[in-house]
């Protein structure tokens, strides 16, 4: 632990211009609060100055993007904050998701009475603790971005107070993400207890430092006894990687994500299933390529099951499924799998984790695509979206129609769209990697997901649209589109083919050279 | 030949003047239905005019640059080697992917058939009036500009990209515009041609990155084999990959139903181009840089590729509904191309190229007639149809022509095809393949046969109308028709420039006619 001295010394460095997006997201989120507050009546130009205020923080954050120097890594507030070109990337990642999750917010929340203000407060919040998150150096940063995040989640889930589902899956995010927490803090406290340890060799000054911690595993006793090998260093990594698996949803901790996602509003469970899921895959590969990477050896096989569980579950799980929120969160899994089949290809193919960062950006591009059409479909009741509220999609709308078949094209890695490359990479790197039985696994799961993908699309393409009926509650009004959200929409659409077509923007963005 | 040697001249001085003109031509070839079809996309309303005339010009396209590379490629003198290349890397520069185009001897005769073919179906299907036929066009225009870019790629990744470029059109067309249980067939299509576009995509990421060439590029590739191990395992993936998309028995079972219920025009560009991938696959890629594989599966394929000529061919003599016949009938046909790459020989695998050819051609144009006849008969079922030739003597006519042609009569491409590959088998180690496979040709000439009199012989039974063949229906056919025949007589168009390649790449003499000779 640092002495006063240090945190003098920390504080009078002042770097906290590092932190500026982040902390400027934080005024923002106040002077949100404030303003409407004081002035209830100018809600609407509030929340407009507050999107455009985002748009100056993201392009404030792709300027540090571009002047970042690959490979070098910044170190700030001893140890607490590391920056590298990979972390910025991720900022601009994560405004950007805000940004669209705000216009999602926007087009749902016109339609119901909710409170909006709060909303786009706690997602500014969220954002600025998953950007701290991917920059975390050491686990208190890491635990209390990820603790923000969490909480921030919660409320956002249960946002819609008058629905039950809404409120069921905000208790049931409640109860599984704080007992994800505590396997989380307890295997951190393992790791520093033990890190910490005097009598071993190699002992950590700040053991909770990543980099010290990672130090300390690597080191080899005087009779050569890897601390790596300990079984409470063992059982630490276990139970953190356990916490992270509760987060991005990987088999066997993925059981909350079906009923979240469906009852979540549509724009929390797209932060979910984007946002929230990125943090924890990079947050993932951070500590797999950090502290815990001596133990590499040990945890690969538990790895390995889980990876191959998760790929198998997540396309098997979705087959016959006809809410399409919870589609979108069981097909998720998949896409989980696959980036964890990248991210355990990453420890011998250089190039693989910038792979996986393509495949975040794919997924996140054909997602939100899929979310847009999803919120202007909504019913009354959100958590009740089903398969026939696309029938006929394509004549009802046909720029939804379009962009939703390119959206979930995309997501079923239909070439030429961007999600078969991201998929042919990670493929191509796990095979490299020698990874064969899993990328089996992974192949055949491809050809089990054009099922309910096919199925979905055939829904929105050959079903006539059906008679309104607002008695069964089944009332499908015709959608109101904004120019702002035909542009969005457009916009997500043209990238996802483009970059299945020239992938050169992209893979220079993500590094992958 | 004054005028060829004239245009040879031309050709040649344009590509001293500026090379880059031949490969913009192939760009064009394949950018150009797909830049229709976008267009098309976006155009918002049109006149059903219009939109006809812009689709027909899409599928004339990569027929000017068809014919354009070939007449240059003949005054190139390549022997066989490859020409006309564009490389532009895309950004996938590590894992070795670049947007490699270029055509070789094997490629180019197959590039110039799918152009043949795609104009053919796009002729027939601007003839057919179907609802929604803006949706229709676009489809298959963007069928074709797939279907070039697969023949052109030398970027093995690009390959299989733009086969699945063209394979997915033909889902949406089957579920969209098929015959009865169109959903049902179009998701069996759909899942089992995943599974063996899985099968391939994995294989051929095994290939590139075991080589050592740590990339997709064919060419670098040829230089670099896989060890002999690995190269039985990646062959296996690659055979069963490419044998589910080429309907190998008894990976068969999706086609016949699929070309049933296929709408003319995809069952025309699937059954004739597209699902020659995996043949060609086989005869440019895999058995050229995968010699040991081949040795270890070659056995296998033998049987399984009797099994296409045999079984499926008895299947054949029992079907009553002519488009599922026609639809075995390809598959059953297959089973040639298959032996002759068996042959392991540059005389099988040059005849396996020219039957793919000969093959793809006259399946499409009996597609497109059996699609005539049914629309004209409102059934396809051979026991309800009869008495056709007095009202269509010239349908009768083109559908006996093509019967003739599948089954391998002289005069006609197929008949070459055919006589190359029993050629090379009967110079392989088991010539006694050729008794199965020569019967095959009496089991077609039956099934053929007897479809020609049932439908156009006997007492009218079926309330006809619609006349005879007519219009742009006929221009079509009589395109397929003549190819058919100009590549009959003159063989030489193309097997000058297949023999050269395959030449190259395959032993002149089968190596295992030594063992067996020794064994003797």
């Amino acid at each position: 632990m640092p002495t006063t001295e240090e945190l003098q010394t920390i504080v009078s460095a002042n770097n906290w211009t590092a932190v500026l997006p982040e902390l400027l997201l934080g005024v923002l989120a106040l002077a949100l609060l404030a303003a409407d507050a004081f002035y209830p009546r100018h809600r609407q130009m509030i929340l407009r100055a507050t999107t455009a205020a985002q748009g100056g923080i993201l392009a404030y954050a792709v300027g540090l993007f571009l002047r970042a120097d690959p490979g070098t890594v910044h170190v700030y507030f001893a140890g607490s904050l590391v920056q590298t070109q990979a972390t910025e990337l991720m900022r601009v990642f994560f405004l950007v998701c805000s940004l669209l999750v705000s216009h999602l917010g926007w087009v749902y929340l016109q339609k119901r009475s909710l409170p909006r203000t709060e909303f786009f407060h706690i997602v500014l919040v969220v954002t600025a603790s998953l950007m701290l998150l991917v920059q975390a150096g050491n686990f208190v940063l890491f635990f209390v971005a990820l603790e923000t995040l969490t909480i921030g989640l919660f409320i956002l889930v249960a946002f819609c107070r008058s629905s039950r589902f809404s409120l069921e899956a905000g208790l049931k995010m409640l109860i599984t993400g704080a007992f994800s927490s505590g396997i989380l803090l307890f295997g951190i406290v393992l790791l520093y207890g033990l890190a910490g340890n005097p009598l071993l060799p190699g002992t950590a000054t700040d053991p909770l430092n990543f980099a010290q911690i990672g130090a300390f595993l690597g080191a080899t006793g005087p009779a050569g006894e890897a601390n790596a090998g300990q079984p409470l260093a063992v059982m630490g990594a276990v139970l953190i990687l356990v916490g992270v698996g509760f987060k991005i949803g990987a088999v066997p901790f993925q059981i909350w994500i079906p009923d979240v996602y469906q009852g979540a509003p549509t724009p929390v469970t797209a932060l979910l299933a984007v946002a929230s899921k990125a943090g924890g895959f990079f947050v993932l590969y951070i500590l797999l390529a950090g502290p815990l990477a001596p133990m590499w050896d040990t945890l690969f096989p538990a790895l390995a099951v889980i990876t191959g569980l998760t790929l198998l579950f997540g396309n098997i799980a979705p087959l016959g499924q006809y809410n399409v929120k919870r589609l979108m969160g069981l097909s998720g899994v998949a896409h989980a799998g696959v980036m964890l089949l990248g991210l355990l290809a990453s420890h011998t193919v250089d190039w693989a984790f910038a792979a996986v960062l393509f495949y975040l950006c794919v997924y996140a591009v054909a997602s939100f695509a899929v979310f847009e059409v999803m919120a202007h479909l909504a019913p009354e009741e959100d958590s009740d979206q089903d398969l026939t509220h696309y029938s006929g999609l394509m004549r009802r709308h046909p720029l939804l129609g379009g962009v939703f078949l390119v959206g979930v094209g995309s997501l079923a890695g239909i070439p030429p769209l961007a999600g078969f490359i991201a998929k042919a990479l990670i493929f191509v790197a796990a095979f490299q990697a020698g990874l064969y039985a899993l990328l089996v696994i992974a192949l055949l799961g491809v050809v089990v997901s054009i099922y309910y993908y096919f199925g979905w699309m055939r829904a929105a393409v050959l079903r006539e649209p059906l008679e309104d009926d607002p008695d069964d509650g089944r009332w499908r009004p015709q959608p109101v589109v904004t120019p702002v959200a035909k542009f969005v929409m457009v916009l997500l659409a043209v990238v996802t083919v483009v970059i299945g077509i020239y992938q050169a923007g992209l893979t220079d963005v993500v590094g992958l050279r | 030949m004054a005028l060829f040697g004239g245009i040879a001249e031309f050709l040649r001085g344009l590509e001293a003047e500026s090379p880059r003109v031949h490969t913009s031509m192939l760009l064009f070839g394949i950018f150009g239905p797909l830049a229709f079809a976008f267009a098309l996309a976006i155009s918002g309303k049109l006149e059903a005019g219009a939109v006809r005339v812009a689709a027909l010009l899409g599928f004339l396209l990569p027929v000017v640059s068809a014919f354009w590379l070939w007449a240059t490629y003949a005054s190139m003198g390549l022997n066989g080697g490859y020409a006309f290349f564009v490389n532009t890397p895309t950004g996938l520069d590590a894992i070795g992917v670049s947007l490699f185009l270029g055509l070789n001897g094997i490629s180019l005769p197959l590039y110039v058939m799918s152009a043949v073919i795609g104009l053919a179906a796009g002729l027939y299907a601007i003839h057919t009036n179907v609802e929604r036929m803006r949706l229709y066009l676009i489809l298959l225009l963007t069928m074709q500009g797939g279907l070039m870019g697969m023949f052109a790629s030398i970027d093995l990744l690009f390959f299989f990209f733009f086969h699945e470029f063209a394979l997915i059109p033909t889902f949406i067309m089957i579920a969209m515009w098929g015959r009865a249980a169109r959903r049902t067939v179009a998701i069996e299509l759909t899942i089992y041609l995943t599974l063996g576009a899985m099968l391939t995509l994995g294989g051929l990421v095994a290939l590139a990155w075991m080589s050592g060439a740590e990339g997709f590029n064919l060419i670098a590739l040829q230089l670099a084999l896989v060890d002999a191990e690995h190269q039985k395992l990646i062959f296996g993936l690659l055979l069963i990959g490419f044998g589910i998309l080429v309907s190998l028995f008894p990976f068969h079972s999706w086609a016949p139903r699929g070309y049933a219920t296929a709408p003319a025009p995809a069952a025309m560009l699937h059954a004739g181009v597209l699902k020659k991938f995996g043949l060609y696959g086989l005869i440019q890629v895999a058995v050229p840089l995968l010699p040991e594989g081949m040795g270890a599966w070659a056995p296998l394929l033998m049987w399984l590729a009797l099994g296409n000529i045999v079984i499926i061919g008895l299947v054949t003599l029992a079907q009553r509904d002519l488009k599922l016949m026609l639809g075995n009938a390809s598959v059953m046909h297959m089973g040639y191309a298959f032996l002759g790459v068996f042959a392991f020989s540059a005389a099988g695998a040059g005849g396996a190229v020219f039957m793919m050819i000969a093959h793809g051609l006259s399946v499409a144009l009996l597609f497109l007639l059996a699609d005539s006849i049914e629309r004209r008969c409102g059934t396809a079922d051979l026991r309800e149809l009869g008495g056709l030739g007095q009202s269509a003597p010239v349908l009768m006519a083109f559908f006996v022509a093509a019967v003739m042609a599948s089954i391998g009569l002289p005069g006609f491409a197929n008949f070459w095809g055919e006589l190359a590959i029993f050629a090379a088998l009967w110079q392989s180690a088991s010539p006694w393949v050729l008794v199965p496979a020569l019967s095959g040709i009496v089991i077609s000439a039956i099934y053929g046969l007897r479809a020609v009199s049932c439908v156009f012989f006997g007492e009218a039974r079926v309330n006809y109308r619609g006349g005879d063949l007519r219009g742009l229906e006929k221009a079509g056919a009589l395109l397929l028709l003549g190819a058919l025949l100009v590549l009959g007589f003159w063989p030489r168009l193309f097997s000058d420039d297949v023999n050269a390649a395959v030449g190259s790449l395959y032993p002149v003499e089968p190596p295992v006619a030594e063992h067996f000779l020794a064994e003797e």
